[in-house]
């Protein structure tokens, strides 16, 4: 009796499961779906699963509907240099808060904490005249430098330069290596998961960036990719779904690749936020 | 995962930190001196740049006239422009809007992620395919999820009303009714936080020594005793944390407004940000829009400090 009982709540239990998953990824896959199919098919009501006749063509139509190379060019420069400048101000500053004893040292690490707590959505507008004093509106500038610190990079390398035991930095010291050489040639490679972990963090979090690149762009040499996805919708008056789709599949698909193959490191990079 | 990192590690005394004991003289030990602040200057000029002078200068600006026409003709106003914004019907609509959306998501996205965290925090291989699958909206582009979404609402094609009609239920208009346009935005961004969310709870049920169950089940605890007297008290922290990130980033929600709804229909999915980008960008409304700008720098910098007064009791107690 026990033991029916069990299965029974065994079988339930997985039926829920693959409910409870379908709600999340399901979307995705109709994405996929709508993607390959043609218009008439899309225009189907009630719709169909699987696409009639495959069209690979709307990913074409979409690519040529704008400049997506340089969108694509774009979106690299932009993840991959906020990353890099990142990086270079996010390491000595790490170091900074995690070896040296300082004056000011915890107001100014109190400092950094708060910058983690205010999203750029506030502070756009005199961030925008700010960069139009400069002359760096509408350029990759203006997409790049607001982000050049990233607080939450520095308090996870804080984290993991303390973890560095002490007896590996007086070693390097007594071999007279300086300051500056212990810590890119000895702590940073130490600390690789985590720069891995706020490497993919950072990249998928600029990547995804819709907000800052629509305020301060305004034209298409120095778009990056979700504007671009994000004009399909406009393409020739009514909504071509399958080529929307198309072109958001263009979007998606590097970052789900990399969470397909980085799956523990991005979820750890996302939830880590903070605690 | 480790929990409370950031205030236990403040209050630790830094692991070989340097005092300035160098044994060379005179300009070394000046070097010396100054290196770390060296080191934190370059984060601290775009912190400075891009963080803390702006906030500054939005203040700066809301008691001006001014507008991204012509920068250089601006008008002292006094407080007039948060006169207007609070008189202003349209923006005690997007207030409201703000903050019924910012009420249900979180209280949704956390409410279902608590369940789901519970029931999905398991070892099986399964168990960590699921917790993937609902995490995977979380980083995906919200421009993206904007148009799925509108996709999957579209009132005469989309997936929604067919399913709606197989069930033999009237179709929706989604985001074209006044009624129902904000809860389709609020649905879609519940659907895109309850994964991480998820996450976040199981990193905390994780982290609940395993010793306090075994010691509740010896003395015979029932399901929902332990539920209310171990599990929940010891994820408050979680709890808490969530309610703060999850609260700020509603009070940010744009993406969705801005592929999905422009605002509409009659203003019924107008919120904060959208709002001040209307005003600033739009309408060159710069005043107005500063104004509202630091209203919400209000409502964030409270909940902020909020945050940090709770995770240093948290310290306390630990």
């Amino acid at each position: 009796m026990r033991q029916a009982g069990t299965t029974a709540w065994k079988t339930i239990e997985g039926i829920l499961l693959i409910a409870v998953a379908l709600v999340f990824v399901f979307p995705f896959l109709w994405m996929f779906l709508t993607a390959f199919k043609t218009m008439p098919e899309v225009y189907q009501f009630p719709p169909t699963w699987l696409p009639e006749s495959w069209q690979f063509q709307n990913f074409q139509t979409a690519w040529r509907s704008g400049p997506f190379l340089t969108y694509v060019w774009n979106s690299f420069l932009v993840a991959g240099g906020i990353l890099v400048l990142q990086l270079l101000t996010g390491v000595p500053a790490a170091y900074a808060f995690a070896r040296y004893r300082f004056r000011g040292k915890e107001a100014l690490f109190a400092l950094t904490l708060i910058a983690l707590m205010i999203p750029a959505q506030v502070i756009f507008l005199p961030v925008y005249v700010e960069l139009s004093h400069w002359g760096l509106v509408n350029t990759l500038w203006a997409l790049i430098l607001p982000y050049g610190a990233s607080a939450f990079g520095i308090f996870l390398l804080r984290q993991s330069f303390m973890q560095v035991p002490d007896e590996v930095i007086e070693a390097a010291r007594l071999d007279n290596a300086s300051e500056w050489k212990i810590m890119w040639t000895i702590m940073v490679p130490m600390a690789k998961p985590v720069l891995v972990t706020f490497g993919l963090f950072s990249f998928i979090y600029h990547w995804n960036d819709y907000f800052w690149p629509l305020i301060m762009t305004n034209s298409q040499e120095v778009r990056t990719l979700p504007i671009g996805i994000s004009m399909l919708k406009a393409v020739e008056g009514g909504k071509q779904w399958n080529v929307i789709m198309a072109g958001n599949m263009i979007l998606v698909f590097p970052i789900l690749l990399i969470f397909f193959f980085a799956q523990r490191h991005i979820i750890r990079a996302f939830v880590y936020q903070s605690k | 995962m480790r929990k409370a990192v950031a205030m236990r590690e403040i209050a630790a005394p830094e692991p070989g930190a340097i005092a300035g004991a160098g044994a060379k003289a005179g300009m070394s030990d000046l070097l010396h001196t100054l290196r770390p602040y060296l080191y934190i200057t370059p984060a601290l000029a775009f912190f400075g740049a891009f963080f803390f002078f702006p906030i500054a200068y939005v203040i700066y600006l809301s008691f001006f006239d001014w507008s991204l026409l012509n920068l250089e003709e601006i008008e002292w106003v006094g407080l007039a422009n948060f006169g207007e914004v609070l008189r202003d019907s349209d923006f005690r609509q997007v207030l409201g809007n703000t903050i019924m959306y910012t009420f249900s998501t979180v209280l949704l996205g956390i409410g279902i992620a608590f369940f789901l965290a519970l029931w999905l925090n398991r070892q099986a291989k399964i168990f960590g395919f699921i917790q993937a699958a609902v995490f995977s909206p979380h980083i995906i582009s919200l421009v993206s999820v904007a148009m799925l979404w509108m996709w999957l609402m579209d009132p005469q094609y989309g997936l929604l009303n067919a399913i709606l009609e197989f069930f033999g239920l009237p179709a929706y208009s989604w985001l074209a009714d006044t009624n129902s346009a904000l809860l389709s935005l609020i649905l879609v961004s519940v659907w895109k936080v309850v994964g991480y969310n998820t996450i976040v709870f199981i990193a905390g049920l994780q982290s609940i020594p395993k010793d306090i169950y075994e010691a509740a089940s010896l003395d015979r605890f029932p399901w929902w005793r332990t539920l209310t007297r171990i599990t929940i008290p010891m994820l408050s922290p979680t709890i808490f944390f969530l309610l703060v990130i999850n609260t700020i980033s509603s009070f940010q929600v744009f993406d969705t407004i801005y592929i999905m709804t422009q605002g509409g229909p009659v203003n019924s999915t107008n919120m904060l940000v959208f709002y001040i980008y209307e005003q600033g960008i739009d309408f060159y409304n710069g005043g107005i829009a500063s104004a509202a700008s630091v209203i919400l720098l209000g409502m964030i910098g409270v909940l902020t400090m909020l945050h940090f007064r709770l995770m240093e009791k948290r310290v306390h107690y630990r």
